[in-house]
């Protein structure tokens, strides 16, 4: 198990290496421009010349490829990476943001989770009846609607300075300084988000469940006079979620990583998504490089949690 | 007079598809005592796997319709409610099945695969359940059982597997042990050891079984009678001795000529029967062989009843052939001899 660790380990710092080269051909190599222009593009769409000169020269754009490379780098872990456009240190605004997205995150992936696979269990366990239809149409109603607009409508009808004041508008207030204004401002973007996952989710579930049912093993346990419910959670179901155990790694590590872009947005949470998307309504690229990178940091560990807990739920892949 | 444990009766079984009815089982009939070894032999389609299932009731289904009786020590199991039927399954009947390598679920050790089904039946705590796993383990002739209880089943070889599940099929001590073609998947020693294993504990837990096979040569040794399905039909049924001496229906003479063996001069080639098995949902009239028999005549457009047609007590048959004429004509199809080969 602990080579297992090491190697995975290994492997997840290797792709976030690799993740930076990306980054940087991305952002500076591959657009071009020469050294002034590369060095435009970073400061941003109000610059005086004295500010291009000045970037130009302090990120080495005038210096050869390796030596931007490690500029870029050094900037980024010393949070020296600041954007021009609003005079702030990326790290310091990301690191800001991380208790909104972070509280979004949670409480969205609690509910899609658990609302995922009970609708993917009801409709498999009625499959072809008329419950799994009402559900299979629900589920593909959820998966259509926009998060943008199921969010607009939410707001307009169910929050304040809207048609009722169930909730209040938007905003995020930190849990530590009121818990249950931090529920009531996150209940809505918790379920506009967790809504498309839900719809999707219950599908895929559905499908193993059905796959599964047909194993020789059920009918194993069949013949071995086990109850219903005892086959549908012990072996069925078992066997059903460990897909969606990689989905769920993977979504959440999206969403927390900054991916929630538009729901942070209409709810204006104030989280790493919405910061991106501000910084990309201000062609502020060091923000977008900051936000790329921490997304990916989390993909990459949630990755290596995923295989870890596979490796727990499948003894098949379990390293001997 | 030994117990009688089953008792089917005109046993049929169909199951409506989007192309039809599907006849899988039509009108079958038998009785298992105590300590008898049953072999049901037949190709696939026969229906001798659907037979199995419905007598442990696993072929229930919206789309599944039943007519006869399986009784069970006088209860018939197919008016039994599904939740009583928990109590049957694996209790008083276990059931193996062909393919060792799907049929234990694969993300759980093989001992609490056992023991799940020891405690499903009795009231008995974890720790014991375990102890009778691994002794069943060791019956079954698992080496080190005290630590193979705590394996996965991917660390087991397919013939360890299938001891394994005759383990868990015993492991209630059931009257009556179901095994669907339990050597089909394994190696020919393999399937040597597993047969011998089936006798041994059968004996051990004075238990009934039915074997179900399409290799007649696997029932051979084991059997006290068998019986030989036909789409979806009983159409041969003697004692293991009867059936291999004085084969009644062009069918046996079928399988027993595909059957090498080393005590007579090698044909040229086996025998194999021409054709494929009927539909089930639009059988042929009469006689179900017919087409596909080299013997048949005007008179096998009308269905033969299953009955003795021979000397011998309880050799039943489905062929309106004349018996003298049988024996002095089915050489050619069961040892291939050239002179009469078709």
């Amino acid at each position: 198990m602990a080579a297992f660790l090491i190697r995975r380990g290994i492997g997840a710092i290797l792709v976030c290496i690799a993740v930076t080269f990306i980054v940087f051909l991305i952002f500076i190599v591959v657009p071009g421009g020469g050294a002034t222009g590369t060095a435009q593009r970073i400061a941003g769409k109000n610059a005086t010349p004295d500010l291009i000169k000045s970037v130009e020269h302090r990120w080495g754009f005038d210096r050869p490829i390796y030596v931007q490379y490690w500029r870029l780098m050094h900037r980024m872990f010393t949070n020296n990476l600041v954007s021009y456009t609003s005079q702030q240190k990326v790290l310091t605004q990301i690191w800001q943001g991380m208790p909104a997205t972070f509280s979004l995150t949670i409480g969205a992936g609690i509910i899609w989770l658990f609302f995922g696979i009970l609708v993917g269990v009801i409709s498999a366990i009625t499959a072809g009846r008329l419950s799994d239809r009402v559900i299979t149409v629900l589920a593909l109603i959820g998966i259509s609607m926009p998060v943008f607009w199921l969010g607009i409508i939410a707001r307009y009808y169910l929050a304040e300075g809207g048609v009722t004041t169930f909730f209040p508008d938007g905003e995020y207030v930190g849990i530590t300084s009121n818990p249950l204004a931090w529920f009531s401002h996150l209940f809505l973007p918790w379920i506009v988000l967790a809504v498309l996952f839900i719809g999707f989710y219950g599908r895929v579930l559905r499908g193993n469940i059905l796959d599964a049912i047909n194993e020789d093993y059920v009918r194993t346990a069949k013949a071995k006079g086990l109850s219903p419910r005892r086959i549908m959670v012990k072996h069925v179901l078992r066997t059903s979620l460990i897909p969606i155990v990689t989905l769920f790694g993977l979504d959440f590590a999206g969403v927390l990583g900054g991916g929630a872009i538009l729901t942070e947005t209409v709810f204006d949470l104030h989280g790493v998504g919405q910061y991106a998307a501000q910084s990309i309504n201000n062609f502020d690229l060091p923000p977008i490089m900051g936000v790329t990178m921490y997304g990916a940091f989390f993909i990459v560990c949630f990755s290596v949690v995923v295989d870890l807990f596979y490796a727990y739920l499948d003894p098949r892949i379990r390293p001997t | 007079m030994p117990e009688r444990l089953l008792e089917v009766d005109d046993l049929s079984v169909h199951f409506a598809t989007e192309d039809g009815m599907v006849r899988a089982v039509d009108g079958v009939s038998f009785a298992l005592d105590r300590g008898e070894v049953l072999g049901v032999v037949g190709e696939s389609g026969s229906g001798k796997s659907v037979t199995a299932m419905t007598i442990m009731g696993l072929t229930r289904g919206v789309n599944a319709k039943f007519g006869g009786a399986v009784r069970y020590q006088g209860t018939d199991l197919l008016q039994v409610s599904d939740t009583e039927m928990q109590n049957y399954r694996g209790n008083e009947i276990g059931m193996i099945f062909q393919d060792p390598m799907t049929s234990l679920n694969p993300v759980y050790r093989v001992g609490e695969q056992i023991t799940e089904a020891i405690r499903a039946h009795e009231q008995i705590d974890k720790r014991q359940a375990r102890k009778r796993a691994v002794e069943l383990l060791k019956q079954v002739g698992i080496p080190n059982p005290e630590s193979r209880v705590d394996d996965f089943p991917h660390q087991f070889s397919g013939g360890m597997r299938q001891r394994a599940m005759i383990a868990m099929a015993l492991s209630c001590n059931p009257a009556i042990l179901i095994a669907d073609e339990p050597t089909t998947a394994l190696d020919v020693t393999i399937q040597a050891q597993i047969i011998e294993l089936i006798g041994r504990l059968k004996r051990d837990f004075d238990s009934a079984v039915i074997m179900i096979t399409h290799d007649l040569g696997v029932v051979a040794d084991i059997a006290d009678e068998i019986l030989v399905m036909y789409a979806g039909r009983v159409v041969e049924a003697a004692g293991t001795r009867d059936l291999f001496y004085d084969p009644q229906m062009p069918y046996t003479w079928g399988l027993l000529g595909s059957i090498p063996r080393l005590d007579r001069p090698r044909p040229e080639r086996l025998y194999s029967i021409k054709g494929a098995p009927p539909s089930l949902i639009n059988a042929p009239p009469g006689c179900k062989f017919r087409p596909r028999c080299p013997h048949a005549f005007e008179k096998c457009v009308e269905e033969p009843r299953l009955e003795q047609r021979v000397e011998t007590p309880g050799h039943l048959d489905r062929c309106w052939l004349d018996v003298e004429y049988k024996r002095a004509h089915r050489g050619s199809m069961i040892h291939g001899d050239t002179s009469e080969a078709a």
